[in-house]
């Protein structure tokens, strides 16, 4: 059987989670759950507590947990993230799924997550400490429920995302890759590249982002990159694309991400 | 702390009337719509937020109700297909959808209705783009995309309250 | 002299105030009769029927492509909360069927639950009736299955390899079973051998196409409940309502006059909707538990095991000359049935029906195979049995095209049919449009035909000398049943050909076609009055079987049956006609039904059906033997008399019009 715990704060959910328990957001990923009868899940946990403020501070943007596509696409603080938030689900998910729920997604979702990586993202637990998003990721089984994320404010076009489906406008990732472009004296430094649905999770991709430092975006500077693009990658293989395909198709992908193509 | 492994009181607007009722734990909105509450018209299509047929208006946003914990709607307004027509006048997307043949089988129809529907509350002379993009997480089987995205575009022209076709 | 039917005249006296015989909607725009429904919300699907105290039915299913059930243990599930039923392959009063029994096509080979193996993933072995689908998902979750894990063969030509494992044990060489004989469905047509030595070129290729879902918007389902006068009322989302009915009753050994169908209002179905799984199960449970039940499928069970299109794999040989012309052309298919037939036995005859394509070719061979494997079972969707077989042909067309130089849609109105040309199954062609499609896309996509290409005509030269004729024709007893898997001979045709037959010309072919026989020509198309519950008007017409088809095809292929008669085949003497194990079967299925006698078929009742399969066995009788009794026209007092009455045929299909 399942029960539903209903709670004021975020930190009182927080104290009635446990095995079995799974946090509710916006219920694209718990509800699905429960509607196909998740036999790991006997507690549905939720709070009443507003949690999708979106607010500038200072060169960071922070994003309430609970704050849905549709609020990131309509807020003027995270314009840059139109193209990332605009790629998850159709119109009705995109008016539930949280930004939040999204960390969480299992492959091959995650979209948003992919553009967090990139700017710097970090994650404010509901117990007050604070994660890289990377660190997050790969422990998220267990890190406990999620305040807030914040990023940083790309400057300028530094900032570059690409979602690929089969089909379109909604459709489910085949892959997906973003880019912050970062410059020093006209050379890309601190370039910071991240993948999804090529991994368990989304993922950045240090060889990508070693191979691009000090080069400049054209097609002989990148193409080290693109050589290393699948490096240490086991991209999953699901219904949508093999293993293999993933692997085959994501340096073009990167190169028309890098190039603007 | 409010536990619930019995049933949970919700009470919302359906169409305008309020609706109130003891839902199950884990019970989604659209199982109390439907066996509830009785409204048959939002439809199980996945279970799994992929085909939009369940789709109904919370607080005038188009929403899953297959993926909606019923309790969540506590206070909200809930539209769905059934309280389209105005009285016995059919809404001029359901006027829209009859004259330009958008309903072949009719199981997405009620989703796409009400995606429809959010659209031009919101958006009364919305692109063809727009209108695609709105019913981008709908799906349909049989009738085509093409005939319905006309008749969404062919209702944003009529005149509003078009004394359509008593139901 | 024969009651052909020239003039119908529908029962007025009947049907007065039911059909309006001023029809003029042709051209006229129309409203779906159903589409008020729709836009409001109120078309009632199966699923939006309410019932107080509804339980719900959840399957364990299997995790292997294939294995034995040792043993299931469900003393954890019926003890958990909400379970009200747990339904067993013991339960089913006939567990076993096959879809096409009601047509008395085929054998008995598919579980409604699996008893003692499962041969695809996720084939039900045990369903659960709870007060929820989440109480039944639970304990079917708590289900323990002891499997002992088989091989198993996922690809069509690996099952048909000697030593393959044995996918559905009523098919023991992974095959359908054609005219109790073969392992595969042949046809022949000229000599193709003969034919492929004098040709200048050789042109081969293999193509396949993947299973397809319907995935239709509704999934798969029925409800069940306790109606008036111990009758149960099916609302359910079946494409085919009657076969569904048909199979309940069966399945439940119940008479039909206790169930109550309804449905007609399918959220989409494409062909996914007709197999008759839920119907059986929905209702068995409301016996069982005395309550309203319904079995629906969850989105995943519509994707996993929802029968798809099945997959299809061909290999086609052409001979060519090098003027273009196809003069031989072989074909190897081979259908993908899953573990179970449903379908698949008769999409494999229409594809047959459809071969070589829409092209004139003096010699065809093929053989194709209806062949079981450890997949999802795989049923009907739109023109099954047709799309995979015409994307090959047209692939290979364009194959050939390039062999020879030339233009591919030259080469296709070259080769095409025409009016009064022989196909290869032996039936005229007519209403030919290819060369005239191939003309008009030309000139839409600005694409340049030579003036012979432009000139041509479907209505022209067609049925003149060999393109009317049925040759000599080459044929093979090879591929018998049980054969392959002891000699493991190839699967193309002639490729085990040690067993050569001749066939005179203007002859049918006794290998490719049933003991009963195909008429030649057109006497198919002559009704059979007492099975069509018209009153007709004498015939004063000449019959159609002695109308000339298209230009008069020299000499006449077709030997003209007396009338009265229909043409029982010109078989060779002796041609070897096994008897008919499948024919024979005229009782109903094996624990079947008590019927109420009013339903029963009326013993005297003559009828035209020819060649009684009890009463003609091989070799066939000469045809003014098996004259049948002449039929009377029914008067106006007569009952209406269904269409269907031909023995073998299910005792569910039968009866009279009450």
């Amino acid at each position: 059987m399942l029960e539903v715990v209903t709670v004021p704060t975020l930190t009182e959910a927080a104290a009635a989670m446990g095995p079995g328990a799974r946090f509710l957001g916006g219920g694209t990923l718990i509800m699905r759950a429960v509607n196909y009868s998740d036999q790991s899940m006997t507690r549905i946990v939720r709070t009443t507590e507003q949690m999708n403020e979106i607010r500038a501070e200072g060169a960071r943007v922070r994003i309430g947990a609970g704050a849905t596509m549709s609020e990131i696409l309509a807020a003027r603080e995270t314009d840059f993230l139109a193209t990332a938030a605009r790629a998850v689900g159709g119109p009705q998910v995109r008016n539930q799924a949280t930004v939040g729920g999204n960390l969480l997604a299992p492959h091959p979702y995650g979209d948003l997550t992919v553009a967090l990586l990139v700017l710097d993202g970090v994650v404010h637990l509901a117990n007050g400490q604070d994660m890289g998003l990377g660190q997050f990721l790969a422990a998220r089984e267990n890190a406990g429920l999620v305040a807030a994320v914040s990023i940083v404010r790309p400057m300028g076009d530094a900032f570059r995302f690409r979602k690929v489906s089969r089909v379109k406008p909604k459709g489910v990732s085949v892959l997906s890759m973003a880019a912050h472009l970062s410059r020093s004296a006209g050379r890309l430094s601190g370039v910071r590249i991240a993948y999804g649905a090529m991994a368990a999770t989304p993922v950045r991709v240090p060889a990508v982002e070693q191979a691009l430092e000090g080069a400049d975006l054209t097609p002989q500077g990148i193409a080290p990159a693109l050589a290393a693009a699948t490096d240490g990658l086991a991209p999953p293989d699901d219904a949508l694309a093999s293993s293999w395909y993933r692997r085959e198709v994501a340096p073009v992908h990167l190169r028309r991400l890098l190039l603007g193509e | 702390m409010a536990t619930t492994t019995t049933k949970t009181p919700v009470t919302f607007t359906l169409n305008g009337a309020e609706a109130a009722t003891f839902v199950d734990p884990g019970a989604n909105l659209l199982e109390v719509l439907r066996r509830n509450l009785g409204d048959l018209s939002p439809k199980y299509g996945c279970g799994q937020g992929t085909c939009g047929t369940c789709t109904v208006m919370i607080n005038g946003q188009p929403r899953l109700s297959c993926l909606t914990l019923a309790e969540t709607v506590e206070g909200s307004h809930v539209e769905t297909t059934a309280g389209l027509a105005h009285g016995p006048d059919l809404h001029a997307l359901q006027q829209a959808f009859i004259d330009g043949f958008a309903a072949q089988c009719g199981f997405c129809t009620p989703g796409m209705l009400m995606s429809a529907k959010a659209l031009l509350d919101r958006n009364p002379n919305p692109t063809r783009e727009e209108v695609v993009d709105a019913i981008s997480g709908n799906l349909c089987r049989c009738t085509g995309y093409e005939p319905i995205v006309e008749a969404i575009l062919t209702a944003a022209r009529a005149p509003r309250r078009s004394a359509g076709r008593s139901v | 002299m024969s009651q052909t039917i020239n003039h119908v005249e529908y029962r007025k006296d009947l049907f007065a105030d039911e059909r309006d015989d001023t029809l003029a909607e042709i051209g006229q725009p129309t409203v779906r009769q159903d589409i008020l429904g729709h836009v409001t919300g109120r078309s009632p699907y199966y699923d939006d029927h309410l019932f107080e105290g509804l339980l719900h039915i959840r399957c364990v299913r299997s995790p292997h492509h294939h294995a034995r059930v040792r043993s299931v243990d469900s003393a954890a599930a019926e003890q958990m909360p909400g379970v009200v039923r747990i339904i067993r392959a013991a339960d089913v009063p006939v567990n076993m069927n096959t879809l096409l029994s009601l047509i008395d096509f085929g054998r008995d080979d598919e579980p409604l639950l699996a008893a003692d193996k499962v041969a695809y993933v996720g084939q039900p072995i045990i369903a659960i009736v709870a007060t929820s689908v989440r109480a039944a998902e639970d304990a079917a979750a708590a289900v323990r299955v002891d499997y002992e894990v088989l091989p198993h063969v996922l690809d069509v030509e690996e099952a048909l390899v000697p030593g393959a494992p044995v996918v559905n044990e009523t098919y023991p060489n992974n095959s359908f079973d054609y005219h109790d004989r073969y392992d595969h469905q042949k046809l022949r047509f000229g000599d193709v051998e003969a034919a492929f030595a004098r040709a200048d070129h050789i042109v081969e290729g293999t193509y396949q196409m993947s299973p397809i879902e319907q995935a239709p918007m509704e999934t798969c389902g029925a409800i069940a409940a306790h109606e008036t006068n111990d009758r149960i009322v099916c609302y359910t989302g079946t494409q085919a309502l009657f076969f569904s009915l048909g199979v309940t009753a069966k399945q439940l050994d119940m008479p039909s006059s206790r169930l109550h169908f309804i449905g007609g209002t399918v959220g989409g179905g494409f062909g996914g909707k007709v197999d008759s799984h839920h119907e059986p199960l929905a209702v068995l449970g409301a016996i069982l538990t005395g309550r309203p039940v319904k079995y629906q499928w969850d989105r995943a069970e519509e994707m996993q095991v929802g029968a798809p299109r099945g997959g299809e794999r061909w290999r086609i040989k052409d001979g060519i000359t090098s003027d273009g012309r196809i003069i031989a052309r072989t074909f190897t298919g081979f259908f993908d049935a899953g573990a179970f037939t449903r379908l698949s036995s008769y999409a494999v005859q229409k594809a047959t029906g459809h071969l070589p394509g829409p092209y004139t070719i003096p010699n065809v061979a093929s053989n194709v195979f209806c062949v079981y494997t450890n997949r999802t079972p795989s049923t009907a969707m739109r023109g099954f049995g047709i799309t995979a077989c015409d994307f090959a042909i047209e692939c290979h067309m364009d194959k050939v095209a390039e062999a020879v130089g030339m233009d591919p849609i030259e080469v296709r109105i070259l080769n095409a049919y025409r009016d009064g040309d022989m196909k290869a199954h032996r039936r005229a062609a007519k209403n030919c449009a290819l060369i005239e499609s191939c003309q008009v896309v030309a000139a839409k996509a600005g694409w340049r035909l030579s003036p012979d290409a432009l000139a041509a005509s479907s209505m022209a030269g067609g049925g003149v000398g060999w393109r009317g004729e049925i040759p000599e024709t080459l044929s093979d007893t090879a591929g018998q049943i049980g054969q392959r898997s002891r000699d493991g001979h190839g699967t193309d045709p002639f490729a085990g050909a040690q067993d050569r037959v001749r066939v005179a010309a203007g002859q049918i072919d006794p290998q490719a076609t049933s003991a009963l026989g195909n008429a030649p020509q057109d006497t198919e198309m002559e009704a059979e009055v007492d099975r069509l519950g018209f009153k007709t008007s004498a015939s004063t017409d000449t019959p159609p079987s002695q109308r000339p088809v298209g230009p008069a095809p020299s000499p006449q292929p077709v030997p003209p049956p007396s009338s009265g008669q229909k043409y029982l085949g010109g078989l060779p003497s002796g041609a070897p006609l096994g008897p008919s194990d499948q024919w024979q079967r005229a009782a109903p299925p094996q624990s079947g039904p008590s019927l109420p006698l009013a339903a029963r078929p009326n013993p005297e009742q003559p009828t035209q059906q020819p060649a009684q399969p009890g009463a003609s066995q091989s070799p066939a009788p000469p045809a003014a033997a098996a004259a049948p009794p002449q039929a009377t026209p029914p008067s106006d007092n007569e009952p209406f008399q269904r269409g269907v009455r031909r023995p073998g045929v299910s005792p569910f299909l039968r009866g009279r019009r009450r």
